[in-house]
């Protein structure tokens, strides 16, 4: 990562420069936009009445006295909402969440009834005044309880139409599973008959937030003739959609404005608090704004909880010949993403290994908790949580080289992927050895002696990225020649913006610095499917230089068109002078990027499942304290296959932050849960990684690769570092300590419960 | 809400301004809607997160959980003040130059902790600059840019005091 050349400010190679940041001045000066901060004339502040009970019939909303409250403009519940939106359900899998909880609430914390004020302090008031009953219904929060459908959380399906492998789960009834996929390679129980070794183990995972710290917010300025929606949106593509279907309206009738994002992670992705600021605006008729507290952030959106039984059949010489692998995601009350996250993360659940006999079953489950989406991975950390933990377990029993045994099974550039897609450009391998070098793993290691214990492990991954998505990008030259990218990728602080202008420098020959780029606007960025998944820089990559190459080759043809002797080098500017007798025109560049794509059949079997694969993998190593169970982490190693890195201090930050996130998520974060009501619903008591938290040796590493099919070679980074950290963790404690926990989050408390009922003195419970 | 509302005279950013605040008003608040100043912005609104830092009489405060009327003869600084023009504060360009931030949210609540850390101790190793920002959070976790940040701030300092 030493190419830090941030000085360097002439055209040429625009790409692999670690230029800062294009909007770091704003930030640094507190002058960045974000939607939770904006203000507009004539604006109401809208309140949220919440669901005090995790399933159960509504009997009544009694908000008289709230609109008693001097100063409230309004109070509405779905009964209004249906008066401007007759169908409110919206969502981008199944149309199943209402814009107000409408007959039934599904889960604590679900929105029921809404005050406006222009005075925030009123509204919020005025909330405290609102009466709800309910008839409580039985309710579920497991995700394999659920499975059984003992415990109904809706009454019928109602899948979206927008993917259209889910329209057989139409009008559905009796079941919780919001989709099943499922994948078949091979004779796996022929192959489990003949293994000489099987090993099965189960793993879970807990429900933990996004917590971005700007909090979700949607300010909606609804007109007869259209509407217009500011909103901390990663897809505003998505919500422009979604709004116009809602109204029956044309697309170009809703207009959706996205400024910075104060963090997203996932959970600003689909449609969020935008339909309800919508609905409120046509209400009230005045622009509605819906700005969430931090504690509102948990009955929201979360990761999804998971519970993964894996099983694996080894030949006698220690070669994975099944592996079997069954998938339960807790989606909670409505689907969002997730059938999404079930079925594209259960394409590659068997892991990084090349593996004949696979069979995989992933479920979607509805519960009654707050819903589940994509958190940084799309569900892909918490596979990588079980299949490296139980690699390792496997490793260990056979008194295998935890190393030495994934490198036998590694799957391997032109080999066959469980899906079928044979692997191509994914550095498996490479990452593997470099992190086995930075950890000097075949050399002795000092565990400790005495109180203190040392242990390290490591973990690998593959990622298919989510396919088939378009990409729409407008490069616009002006008539002094100065350029401008019209893209609708969001800027959330990946640096996406400065990758784009990059690239576009890279094509035009010019400073990244001098490009343009404007902030997302439906009415003038043209369409992207939304900033998810590691997929912006390599698919609206692909569309922002195929607009930058369109718009240089239209200059070539000016250029042609007016004389210009070959070669010529003559400024831009001069050349619309000439053109137009006057500084006048412009040049416009379109591109448009959708990669190929061969959907699963039947046995969830395609011989394209992805444009590229994500690699990536961690090493740690740690200390543990025998006697309190506390766990610290002394070396965190990231290396991750990126290709062609773009901007090489953004992609350094990207991955270091990213694992030191994940790093939450493996060792402290856990939203705690009683009969559905979240119990520490505050930053006070849901604690983040602090400055604190980061280990004192830190390593992110890029290996030396190329994309070949990516854009200057380069493919996605973001959620790149998450993969492999929570199981290098689990291996490092299990190398120190030789206990292994198989639930995150490897809080002290759960390590030391192992310790003592490894020793056959089993603490009590609480 | 009915309560009445008190005039407060202080200065800020340097100069003398009143506000008429209500008992229930907190600084983000004020500056959000009587001063149009958003450096200062709420987001745990539990004084957890920093990111409404603003400071008072030179002593970093939460914002978020600050009243208003405490402010009546103090002097506050927000994050817009340290910018002169065309000239970022050596904390700033050091954010910039370390890539000290992701999305930002929070940034300004570190530019001015750092800052306030200069201010106090001139040359602060790892350990007092980690012991300072404990309290500010950043999803983004760029926290060890941020280390590397207050290092070339206090280095950028240095060399302007005594140059």
């Amino acid at each position: 990562m030493a190419n830090l050349n941030t000085t360097a400010a002439q055209a040429g190679h625009q790409v692999g420069r670690s230029l800062p940041r294009l909007e770091a001045r704003e930030k640094v000066t507190g002058r960045a936009e974000y939607t939770h901060l904006m203000q507009l004339p004539g604006m109401l502040h809208a309140k949220i009445f919440r669901s005090t009970v995790a399933h159960g019939r509504i009997k009544s909303v009694d908000v008289s006295e709230a609109r008693k409250v001097a100063g409230v403009y309004g109070v509405y519940t779905c009964d209004d909402v249906r008066t401007v939106i007759p169908d409110p359900y919206y969502g981008p899998a199944f149309h199943d969440q209402p814009i107000l909880a409408l007959g039934k609430v599904h889960y604590v914390g679900e929105p029921v009834a809404v005050v406006l004020a222009a005075d925030p302090h009123i509204a919020d008031q005025a909330v405290q005044q609102i009466v709800a009953e309910y008839d409580e219904l039985p309710a579920v929060f497991d995700e394999v309880e659920a499975a059984d459908n003992k415990v109904l959380v809706h009454d019928e399906l109602k899948p979206a139409g927008t993917f259209a492998d889910l329209k057989h789960l139409k009008g559905r009834k009796g079941t919780n599973i919001a989709l099943d996929f499922r994948l078949r390679r091979g004779d796996i129980d022929k192959a489990f008959a003949s293994a000489a070794h099987v090993f099965e183990h189960t793993f879970r995972t807990q429900k933990v937030l996004h917590m971005a710290l700007e909090p979700y917010a949607s300010i909606a300025d609804y007109r007869d003739d259209g509407v217009t929606i500011h909103s901390g949106a990663q897809g505003p593509s998505f919500v422009r959609t979604e709004i116009a279907r809602l109204l029956g309206w044309p697309e170009n009738r809703v207009r959706v404005k996205v400024p910075y994002l104060g963090g997203g992670y996932g959970g600003k992705l689909y449609i969020k608090m935008e339909a309800l600021a919508v609905a409120l605006s046509m209400l009230a008729r005045r622009p509605v704004k819906v700005a969430l507290t931090m504690e509102e952030q948990f009955y929201t959106i979360t990761k999804h909880p998971s519970t993964f039984r894996i099983k694996s059949g080894l030949d006698k010489d220690g070669k994975i010949v099944a592996r079997k692998c069954e998938v339960w995601w807790n989606g909670g009350a409505y689907a969002d993403v997730g059938p999404r996250v079930t079925q594209k993360s259960g394409f590659t659940a068997s892991g990084p290994y090349d593996i004949d006999n696979v069979s995989i079953d992933s479920y979607a489950l509805y519960t009654n908790l707050t819903p589940a989406g994509a958190l940084r991975g799309f569900g892909i950390p918490q596979l990588v949580w079980a299949y490296e933990s139980h690699t390792d377990m496997i490793a260990r029993a056979l008194k295998r080289d935890p190393l030495d045994f994934r490198k036998q099974n590694l799957l391997r550039e032109g080999r066959p992927q469980a899906t079928g897609t044979i692997l191509k450009d994914a550095a498996i391998e490479k990452v593997l050895d470099r992190i086995a070098e930075r950890l000097n793993w075949s050399q002795p290691f000092d565990r400790g002696t005495g109180v203190v214990r040392r242990g390290r492990g490591f973990a690998v991954a593959l990622k298919a990225v989510i396919s088939p998505t378009t990409s729409v990008a407008i490069v616009n030259i002006a008539g002094d020649g100065s350029a401008t990218l019209y893209c609708g990728t969001v800027d959330m602080g990946q640096g996406s913006d400065t990758a784009m202008a990059q690239m576009v420098g890279e094509v035009l020959d010019m400073p990244a610095e001098s490009v343009r780029v404007v902030p997302r606007d439906t009415d003038v960025t043209p369409y992207d499917m939304g900033t998810l998944g590691s997929r912006s820089l390599f698919h609206m990559g692909h569309a922002v230089r195929l607009a930058a190459e369109d718009a240089r080759d239209k200059i070539a043809a000016l250029r042609h068109e007016l004389g210009e002797p070959a070669g010529s080098n003559a400024p831009l500017g001069d050349l619309f002078r000439k053109k137009y007798g006057m500084q006048a025109g412009n040049i416009v560049g379109t591109g448009t990027y959708k990669p190929d794509y061969i959907p699963p059949d039947a046995s969830g079997l395609t011989t394209n499942a992805t444009p590229f694969w994500m690699v990536a993998g961690s090493g740690v190593e740690l200390e543990v304290d025998i006697e309190t169970g506390h766990v610290r982490i002394t070396r965190l190693i990231n290396v991750a296959d990126v290709g062609r890195a773009i901007n090489p201090r953004i992609v350094e930050t990207q991955l270091s932050g990213a694992s030191i996130m994940q790093l939450g998520f493996s060792m402290f974060e856990k939203m705690h849960i009683d009969g559905g009501q979240i119990t520490n619903a505050s930053l006070a008591d849901y604690k983040i990684p602090g400055i604190h938290d980061v280990p004192p040796a830190m390593e992110n590493i890029t290996v030396d690769t190329t994309q070949e099919n990516g854009p200057f070679g380069a493919k996605g980074v973001g959620e790149l570092a998450t993969f492999g950290v929570s199981p290098a963790i689990a291996n490092a404690i299990d190398d120190a300590v030789g206990v292994r926990l198989t639930e995150l989050p490897l809080t002290a408390e759960s390590v030391l419960r192992a310790l003592r009922a490894k020793d056959n003195q089993p603490l009590g419970e609480e | 809400m009915t309560s009445a509302a008190r005039t407060i005279n202080f200065t800020l950013n340097g100069r003398p301004v009143t506000a008429d605040v209500k008992p229930h008003h907190n600084v983000v608040e004020i500056l959000q809607t009587q001063f149009a100043l958003f450096g200062a912005r709420e987001s745990c609104g539990q004084g957890l997160c920093g990111c409404c830092t603003v400071l008072v009489d030179g002593r970093p405060v939460s914002g978020c959980l600050y009243l208003a009327v405490f402010l009546d003869g103090a002097s506050v600084v927000t994050v817009e003040s340290l910018a002169a023009p065309g000239k970022l504060d050596p904390v700033q360009e050091a954010f910039i130059e370390c890539g000290a931030f992701q999305c930002g949210y929070c940034t300004p609540g570190f530019v001015l902790m750092s800052k306030a850390l200069l201010e106090q101790t001139a040359d602060p190793d790892d350990e007092q600059i980690r012991d300072y920002l404990a309290g500010n959070l950043c999803r983004c976790a760029a926290y060890p840019e941020i280390e590397n940040a207050v290092k070339l701030a206090a280095r950028k300092s240095t060399a302007g005091s005594t140059g």
